[in-house]
């Protein structure tokens, strides 16, 4: 590891970085927007059914057992249920509880649990993004729209190359009798994340 | 946002059908989600017929046959970034050069 913090996987493979250099390019001459290409891929990945992340979640809900588990080794949980990343990297569920609120950020580049949340957008890699939410993450949350009381600590969790956080958000009052499905369907990017309170 | 799922786009088949497994598109990277999303943009934006990407993406990956899915994708759009008159072929391998591997 050459770089910081071990933040980058691998060196970027010459396609990633052509991909980059017409994203640049293309930003560059007004032709398109990050935040169009991010809507297109978000319907795309809304088109190809319920994130993996909102299954384990929903998982969780219904199951003290296999929530525990997912506490305990979070890459072995997710891996029960057939979902894994190619990189091998460790993937850590951190719970929201009564008390806190967890947040999730990479302070140094974009590292993000894509095989369980899909892909990142692009507000998640915005430099305001990953510095404020280390230094005033109360702020920063509430003006994403997401109000945490006073009394709840927030924890903020910084990714890296070897650990990747998604956030287990508090199972919604009033859905006793829903099923698995029918909560994974709840399940928000956003509050796998923690920029929402689901 | 539904609009945007194009259903020219969900039809192809054959060699140009995306990588889907269990009915669910398969990335195998973050990237590839960027590029499709590049292609879809620019062909929305400029007003084009999806099947002006569709023919250079047979094209490019009728050139290598063995390239992985996305990287013919990729090329596919750097030829159409290149025929709209966006930047050059030499443009886009001066930036990407310019990234830091």
């Amino acid at each position: 590891m050459t770089d910081d913090h071990g933040h980058h996987p691998a060196p970027l493979t010459d396609v990633e970085r052509r991909a980059r250099a017409l994203e640049e390019l293309l930003t560059e001459k007004g032709i398109v927007s990050p935040e169009f290409i991010d809507q297109v891929v978000e319907a795309y990945a809304q088109d190809i059914g319920p994130m993996n992340g909102a299954k384990v979640v929903a998982r969780a809900w219904v199951d003290p057992e296999y929530k525990r588990r997912l506490l305990a080794d979070g890459t072995a949980a997710i891996a029960e249920l057939g979902i894994g990343g190619p990189e091998g990297d460790h993937i850590v569920a951190v719970e929201n509880t009564p008390d806190v609120h967890n947040v999730v950020v990479c302070t140094l580049c974009s590292c993000y649990p894509w095989p369980v949340l899909g892909l990142p957008p692009t507000w998640y890699k915005s430099p305001p993004y990953r510095s404020r939410m280390v230094r005033e993450p109360r702020t920063v949350l509430a003006e994403m729209g997401c109000d945490v009381p006073d009394d709840v600590e927030i924890r903020v969790w910084d990714s890296s190359a070897e650990i990747r956080y998604l956030v287990l958000p508090a199972r919604p009052p009033g859905a006793e009798g829903a099923g698995e499905d029918e909560l994974a369907a709840t399940v928000t990017r956003d509050g796998m994340i923690g920029v929402a309170r689901q | 946002m539904t609009e945007l799922v194009r259903p020219d786009v969900r039809r192809m088949a054959g060699a140009t059908a995306l990588p889907r497994e269990n009915g669910e598109l398969v990335f195998d990277a973050p990237w590839q989600g960027r590029v499709l999303g590049m292609a879809l943009a620019v062909v929305q934006q400029r007003g084009l017929d999806w099947d002006e990407f569709r023919q250079r993406l047979i094209a490019a990956i009728d050139a290598v046959p063995t390239r992985p899915y996305y990287e013919s994708w990729t090329a596919a759009l750097t030829d159409l970034v290149v025929d709209l008159g966006v930047a050059s072929a030499d443009d886009v391998a001066a930036r990407a050069a310019s990234i830091e591997a």
